[in-house]
This record gives structure tokens, sequence and C-alpha cells, in this order.
């Protein structure tokens, strides 16, 4: 019981104390329950990917040895190995690499140093942007209409790498221009101040500091890469290739796709399956190497300024 | 007239006309109705000033007065903000720095400038110092050693940074990053040194150490200086300029501007009954 006759002011009870005690109890028990239901989200994804792994683990175990990575294919699949897919693989990103990196980084550069801020500019972004979302499936109709038909480079190395680049492009770009964007403009005006022409400062100054960004950019697109099948089933590359590539030229297989071919004939052998396995573990090794290192990466060199 | 008056008035012609050559020569900037708009706001209006060699000028006024923009049209950094116009001339040496012949990095490496906030490079002190003279073509490694001793000499900082020149620059204190932005600018050998309230984001001690650097700097460079505070103008330099709401209003000796200030505003001003 409040005595209000002595109090100065009137302090009018607006909070009815048993309705809040309610509510509160209402909300304190969505609490626990919004808790409880992300953690079993989270929980199945983590039930599922450990079935994964351990089914794949499972089925490559006496399968996954030195031999296996040295030997090429065969139709025996005791002697098969992923010799050829590894080659193969490397040879893609050989052509990869260089390729995104200098389209997509001069790209960036241009969008977020050169061009214009307007319309046009804000346009070429989100298509780049939404570039990202297309499916791999498309991109391999590209490489087949550019690369292997128009410019009649068939289903080599260089068809194969060339589609692949377009493909992840989108992903550089965008990351080198968050990058490039995230150099304070005082330091360009530092340079500016001192009579450097623009490209001198993008040299100089713009490029030094963005490398961290650029480079997660180039390994997170590596990644998704690697890991590419269908643009290449679409663009035609063979399913039996004895030959370890030599050339940019020449026919190869990569990994992804000896998976994708291995599983599919598993039907009729079944040790197939295993190989697929042993491969998919390879894979998924060397992805996850690549993406701990650009994290690596970007935490190390976050907030220099 | 005897030969000997002939003289007489021929050397007191030829004084007369070096004393005028002088005094030409000794003005540097010669601003002429320098009206500035970005976009469709006016931030200068009819600018007319004279920057002399080897003084300091203050230019002070209140807030979004227009000094940063005037300085900033000295060395016309105010190129990188889009939907700039301006009108009128600066003339620096006699030629108009706007005309399209006059181009602006050469015009920046003889107009240096100083920011508020220190900004140093993230790369080593020594790199800091030399950027300059670096994108300038001077390779040579004992050329830059040379530059980089007397660069940092001249901004009072050699000493405190002599045995790690190797070092990251953001591992310097405040002040010490603002010096080694002036030896920065030095190093580049300007005639010029602008700076935009160098001291505002520094402590009294750091503050003090410049304004001491700024002192001994004007021998050998000529200085324009946004400020503030109107006890740091009236310390350091020579000659005073008061802006208010993009005019100037006031531009004479800085004694003559504090003690007797010939128009009402700019009384109103350092007496602090606005700004």
């Amino acid at each position: 019981m409040m005595d209000n006759t002595e109090k100065k002011y009137q302090v009018r009870a607006f909070l009815n104390r048993d309705g809040a005690r309610k509510r509160i109890k209402n909300r304190r028990f969505l609490d626990e329950f919004s808790k409880k239901l992300f953690g079993s989200s989270t929980l199945i994804a983590v039930v599922v990917l450990g079935i994964l792994f351990y089914r794949i683990i499972r089925d490559s175990i006496g399968w996954l040895d030195f031999d296996f990575l040295r030997n090429n294919l065969s139709i025996f699949p005791e002697k098969a190995g992923i010799f050829g897919a590894m080659a193969g693989t490397l040879w893609l990103m050989a052509v990869v690499i260089p390729v995104t990196i200098i389209l997509g980084v001069s790209t960036a550069i241009y969008l977020e140093e050169y061009a214009k801020k307007g319309k046009l500019q804000s346009l070429i972004n989100m298509n780049i942007a939404n570039l990202a979302g297309v499916p791999s499936v498309i991109f391999g109709l590209l490489g087949l209409t550019v690369f292997r038909r128009f410019l009649g480079l068939g289903s080599s190395v260089l068809a194969g790498g060339l589609t692949l680049s377009l493909l992840v492009l989108p992903i550089i770009v965008v990351a080198s221009q968050e990058a490039i964007k995230a150099v304070p403009n005082h330091l360009k005006e530092a340079a500016y101040a001192m009579g450097a022409t623009k490209w001198t400062v993008v040299r100089t100054v713009v490029l030094p500091a963005s490398l961290p960004g650029i480079l997660t950019g180039c390994i997170l697109s590596i990644s998704r890469a690697i890991g590419e099948t269908a643009p290449l089933v679409v663009l035609g590359v063979p399913a039996l290739i004895m030959k370890v590539p030599d050339s940019i030229m020449s026919d190869f297989t990569a990994l992804p796709l000896q998976i994708y071919y291995w599983t599919l004939d598993a039907v009729l052998t079944a040790e197939y399956a295993n190989l697929a396995a042993a491969t998919i573990v390879v894979l998924l090794s060397a992805l996850l190497l690549l993406n701990s290192i650009a994290i690596y990466i970007r935490n190390k060199y976050q907030q220099r300024y | 007239m005897s030969k000997i008056e002939n003289e007489q008035n021929k050397q007191d012609i030829e004084n007369k006309e070096n004393k005028e050559n002088k005094e030409k020569k000794d003005t540097i900037y010669n601003v002429k109705d320098l009206s500035l708009w970005y976009g469709e706001t006016q931030a200068l209006k009819n600018i007319n000033l004279e920057i002399k060699r080897n003084e300091v000028t203050a230019i002070i006024g209140p807030s979004g007065c227009g000094k940063s923009t005037f300085i900033k049209t000295l060395n016309r950094m105010i190129d990188n903000i889009p939907g700039v116009k301006t009108t009128g001339e600066i003339q620096y040496h006699n030629r108009d720095i706007f005309d399209k012949d006059n181009w602006v990095e050469e015009l920046r490496t003889q107009v240096g400038m100083v920011f508020q906030k220190p900004n140093p490079f993230p790369k080593s002190i020594f790199e800091n110092v030399v950027y300059g003279p670096k994108i300038h073509g001077i390779r040579g490694k004992s050329d830059l050693n040379q530059i980089a001793e007397e660069s940092l000499k001249g901004a009072a900082l050699w000493e405190e940074v002599k045995d790690r020149l190797g070092d990251n620059a953001y591992g310097l204190s405040g002040g010490q990053q603002q010096r080694l932005c002036i030896a920065r600018s030095l190093a580049v050998q300007p005639e010029v040194l602008l700076m935009d309230e160098p001291t505002s984001a520094l402590d009294p001690i750091a503050t003090h150490k410049i304004e001491e650097l700024i002192a001994e700097l004007k021998k050998d460079y000529t200085i324009v200086i946004v400020t503030h505070s109107m006890q740091q103008a009236a310390r350091i330099s020579d000659k005073t300029a008061f802006f208010l709401m993009g005019e100037l209003i006031e531009f004479g000796d800085t004694d003559q501007i504090f003690t007797t200030p010939k128009d009402q505003r700019t009384e109103d001003y350092i007496t602090g009954r606005f700004g």
C-alpha cells in the first residue's frame, strides 16, 4: 500500500504488475523455446554432415592409399587411381587462377577507382553480383557454345578452364571490390597530395592495402572451381581419359568428374563406390585446406588501420 | 644634371625596381576573385588574397566558414570531390593553377599538404618518408637514405626514430605520426606547406612541438595553416585571414588583426562573441 498523499507528485500506475508478470513468463518460455529450436536446427545440420563424413570415410578405408594417388585410371578397381584426375584438376587451376586474377582484379579496380559512380556503375555491379547466383549448368552451356564450338577449343583444359573462370569470376570481383572499397580515403588523399597520379595511388597504396581481401577472394574462387562438375559435364569432357594432360589443349578429367562417373558406374561395379568415396576424401581435404587458409588470412589481416 | 646625379638617379630607379621585383617575387600565391560551389551551394565567395614567401599565413573562422575548402583549392585537392565548380583564378608564381596546361601532379610536388588526422601509410617509417621521392623517380639507395634523414630531421623526428626506421609507422604516437606526415611532405622538397588543422587531433604537448616546428620550418618554406584555435593563430602566424560563411572578411598582419581589427565581425569572433 502506497501512501500517495505525502508525495510531491503523483506517479500514475500504468504498469499492471500481474499482467506484466504473465507476459514476462510467456516471453521467457519463448526464449527457451527458440533457443532449443535453433539449437536443434544446428544439430540436424551437424548430424547430417556427420553421417556424410562417416559413410564416406567408412567406404574409403582400405581404398585410399598412396597407390590410389599414384595410379591412373584402370578397368580394374583395385588398380585404379586418381593421378590423372589430380593432374587434370591442377591443369584446370593453372588456367583458372591467372585468368580470374587478371580479369577479376582489373574489373574490381575499374569499378571502384575509375568508373564514374552513377546508374551505369550500379547496373554493372548488380549484374556481376547476380551472376554469382546463376546455376553452374548454364555456364556449361556457355562454355559449350563459345569455347568448345565457336572458338573450336574442343573439350580441352583451356575450354574447361575458361568456362570455370567465368563461373567463379563474380566471386573474386565482389571480394576484391569490397577489399578495395575498405581502403580508407585519407590514405589515398595523402598520396594524391604528394603529386601521385591515380594509377600510382592504386599501385602503391590501394592494392597493397587490399591484398589480403583480394587473396581471400582468390582462394574462395579456386575452392569453388575445384569442385564444379556440371559445367564440365555439359562441356562434354569424356568419361574415360587414360592420358595425363600435357598441355592446355589436352583432354582431361578432373576430381569431381571422377567422383560423378564412378558413382554412376557403381550400379554395375560396387567397388567404384569405394573409389568415389576415396576421391571425395581427397577433394574435401583439399577444400578444407584452401578454406582454412582463406579464413586464416582474413582473420590475421582484419583491421590493420 | 651632372654625371654623378645621373648615376644617382639610375641607382635609385634600379633600387626601386629591385624592391618591386622582390615584392613581386615574394608573392607565392595570388588568389583573384575565387568563388567555389559544391553543386548548388556556394562555399567560397570572391576570395582575394596573397600568400607571401617564408611567412606563416593562418586561416581562422568558425566551423563551416570555408577555410578547409579554401586551403584545398591551393593544391587542387578539391578536384577529387565530384560536383565542384570554381570561378576566378589562383595564381601560383603568376600561373593560374586551374589552367589546363598546368599539371596538378606537378603543382602538388611544389605544394605539400598535412591533414588534420595523421595519415601515415601502413608501411615502415622509412617507406613512408621516401614515398614521395620514390614515385617521382628517385631510386638510389643512398639518395633515399639521405632524403629520409634530412626530412626526418626537418620534421624534428629523426632522433626519436633513427634506430627503428623499419618499424611500422602505426607504432608511433599521434604526435609522432603527424611529424612523420610532415617529414613525408618535406621529402618531396616543396616550396609551400599547407596544413589543415594539423594539431586538432593532438594533445597539448604534441601541439606545442609542432608549433615550434612550424616556427623553424618557415625559414625555408611558406606555410598556410588552417586552425580553429585563435590562440594558435596568434602564436605562430605572420598574417591572418578571417573567413566567415565563405567570405574573406579581413586579411592582414596577425598583430593588427588581433589587436585592432578593422571589421566588427572580426572583432566579435576574436573576442569570442560567436564561433
